[in-house]
């Protein structure tokens, strides 16, 4: 059971929803940004998304295109990445990490060493945005083997013909995409939403999550309503790059929470 | 690795999309049931003879295909060596090879009911070419150019607007052809219902790879044809320049699996192939990675990040290039070299003055690299190379690296 696993039946136990939050590894800079993290758990949130930069993050809207930039312009890189995750492990173990990024980094630094790299640093999942089923040999299997939650994105255009292939090698979580369209964009809307994770939850145990187009605590609470959580990125990344305090975006992240978990 | 695919090198790509390791469909699950039915469409496509009676139409009444094979008997003179023959797809319409692809797409998204068409540009070619077959269609279109190639392309945008286009300058990322199609792609997956993505190389999730090889191998279709009637056998060589390669793929092609022709492709040198990675030699300067939905040979540094790439040619400015080239590659069907910008503008030149035929810069460094090898082969060594696209467009590039002064031309001068 990985921590991804544990924290889902903690949260059935309490009967709450989960709150996943992603940031950028290495916004606005490494101190502030491993600073922020260490805050996550205690602003309420229960999953946290970690972001690798890439130079060209083609599912990604501005706000964590830039982002991406700003940590690459400060020197930020996989094994910085890492080295974050060693950092925040070193006084959290409990709280779940998934990396969610592109697959260059990856594959350039090699998968199997990645695996073994990425699980020693404390890494319980990934997400990796342009791996689609059909590329599961690359590296979903191989981290599966390797004790690591691939999760997988399932989107409005994935229909029931196709959803079977896309749940068959996914754990931890199923990631529902609630717009068709890049982060930061579009407002997701419950009603929408609602019968699209039905329609998955009809073909897995696995909880669905929500994310994309989550912005503020009315919306997530909506949104975790009608499903097993929420995902809320680039609010929170907007907020770091308007130059607010750690302290200051850790506020806004715990009211979001607080949206979630008392839906 | 060709005993894997029965001795030809025509097989690919596999049912995975890939060319050895090389291709394949990395993208984001929004678009991969657009992919698939894509490459099921086009399945369709390649075997309906009426899918291929309209395109025959259009290339011959609309592009004005085929294209010339022509002996360039000056340039051979000058140059001593070798016999050279230009295959002028500079004269199509709009003035490039894209028109051949875009064509194939846009038939395709009509078929597929799609009304809006989005493409990704660098110098412009292949957004014009778009915009062009948009403009003949009634189809709405969208092109993404790099903020900075908007600037140094002026006249190709203006193009672009006058057909009826919306050009989108982008601004994210460095402002260049990879981000610009990082932005087609955000804008595809935003808007996956209605739209069309024309993409215009060898490059992209499988299959706009081969997709757009077999529009393109319309070029060395005709090319095989014209030179048994010139000269009643193959070339000995066959050369092209290469960006994403969709050119050079197109007059490879069904040369593969004739294997006394040697097939060289040319690449944008830049500055010189160096540490300092000022160039877009992604087969002589970079390593595989994967980007924009497929695997490939890539500019990038020791972290995975891609690199920007350098080149006096904006089509060829990308840093990146189609698998099946890094294919060719691996298993040394072809061989790849890289020119400079430098010995570009030489060709440039030499093409000028002993063709009357202004080139672009893209097949000038094809060009540039004919001038190196035809002296040193025997008079009768055939080499046939494509002429891609017409000079016009660069004009103004090529008279501030000259030092000539056209500053009554205003704001049309590169940077």
């Amino acid at each position: 059971m990985t921590r991804i696993d544990a924290t889902f039946e903690r949260l059935k136990s309490e009967g709450k929803k989960a709150f996943v939050s992603y940031m950028m590894a290495g916004d606005p800079d490494e101190a502030t940004a491993l600073s922020v993290m260490r805050g996550l758990p205690a602003a309420g949130v229960d999953i946290i998304e970690l972001g690798l930069p890439f130079t060209d993050p083609m599912a990604d809207g501005s706000t964590i295109q830039l982002a991406g930039q700003r940590a690459l312009e400060n020197g930020m890189t996989l094994e910085k990445t890492l080295d974050m995750v060693r950092a925040f492990r070193s006084d959290d173990d409990t709280t779940p990490i998934v990396l969610m990024g592109y697959y260059n980094p990856i594959y350039n630094r090699g998968v199997d060493q990645f695996l073994i790299d990425a699980k020693e640093a404390g890494i319980d999942g990934l997400i990796v945005v342009d791996l689609p089923p059909e590329e599961d040999e690359e590296l979903c299997i191989p981290a599966q083997n390797a004790g690591l939650n691939f999760i997988r994105l399932a989107t409005p255009t994935t229909d029931d013909q196709r959803l079977p292939k896309v749940l068959q090698n996914t754990s931890g979580f199923v990631y529902y995409v609630s717009i068709t369209g890049i982060t930061g964009a579009a407002a997701a809307q419950a009603a929408d939403v609602a019968p699209e994770v039905a329609r998955i939850k009809a073909q897995t145990d696995l909880p669905v999550i929500v994310g994309f187009g989550i912005r503020t605590p009315d919306v997530a609470e909506e949104i975790a309503g009608v499903a097993d959580g929420c995902v809320v990125g680039s609010a929170i990344v907007a907020e770091l790059a308007s130059g607010k305090s750690g302290d200051e975006v850790l506020s806004f992240v715990k009211t979001l929470a607080d949206g979630a978990h008392s839906a | 690795m060709a005993n894997d695919l029965f001795n030809s090198f025509m097989k690919g790509p596999d049912e995975k999309g890939r060319f050895g390791i090389f291709g394949g469909r990395f993208v984001s699950e929004t678009l991969m049931p657009l992919i698939l039915s894509l490459e099921e469409e086009y399945e369709k496509a390649k075997t309906d003879q009426s899918f291929w009676d309209e395109m025959d139409y259009l290339w011959k009444h609309y592009v004005g295909r085929p294209s010339p094979l022509y002996y360039a008997e000056r340039m051979t003179e000058r140059l001593g060596g070798a016999k050279i023959y230009l295959k002028r797809d500079e004269l199509n319409h709009t003035g490039a090879h894209k028109i051949n692809n875009v064509l194939g797409q846009i038939i395709l998204a009509r078929r597929m009911g799609k009304t809006r068409i989005i493409a990704e540009t660098g110098a412009g070619q292949h957004g014009v070419a778009t915009a062009t077959v948009c403009a003949k269609f009634g189809l709405k279109c969208v092109v993404y150019m790099g903020a900075h190639d908007v600037e140094r392309q002026a006249p190709n945008v203006f193009r672009m607007r006058l057909l009826g286009a919306e050009v989108v300058p982008v601004t994210s990322g460095r402002g260049t052809l990879k981000d610009a199609m990082n932005d087609a792609l955000r804008d595809w997956v935003t808007n996956v219902r209605d739209t069309f993505y024309c993409i215009g190389t060898v490059a992209g999730p499988h299959p706009y790879p081969a997709m757009v090889r077999d529009f393109q191998s319309i070029i060395g279709k005709e090319a095989k044809e014209q030179m048994m009637e010139a000269e009643g056998r193959n070339p000995d060589t066959i050369i092209a320049a290469i960006g994403g390669g969709s050119n050079a793929m197109g007059l490879f092609y069904p040369f593969l699996d004739d294997k006394d022709v040697n097939i060289i492709g040319v690449e944008a040198g830049g500055k010189g192939v160096n540490e300092k990675m000022e160039h877009c030699a992604s087969l002589t300067g970079g390593r595989p990675g994967v980007l924009h939905g497929n695997r490939t040979y890539l500019l990038q540094d020791d972290d995975g990040q891609i690199l920007e790439g350098f080149s006096i040619s904006a089509g060829l400015d990308y840093p990146g290039i189609g698998p099946e080239h890094s294919w060719l590659h691996e298993v040394g069907r072809a061989e790849y070299v890289a020119i400079t910008d430098k010995e570009a503008l030489e060709a440039f030149q030499l093409c000028c003055e002993t063709e009357g035929i202004i080139p672009a810069l893209e097949p000038s460094h094809a060009l540039a690299h004919v001038m190196k090898i035809a002296p040193k082969l025997p008079k009768d060594h055939i080499i046939c190379m494509n002429m891609c696209g017409r000079g016009d467009k660069d004009i103004f590039t090529v008279a501030k690296h000259l030092g000539f002064d056209m500053s009554d031309t205003e704001g049309r001068t590169a940077d």
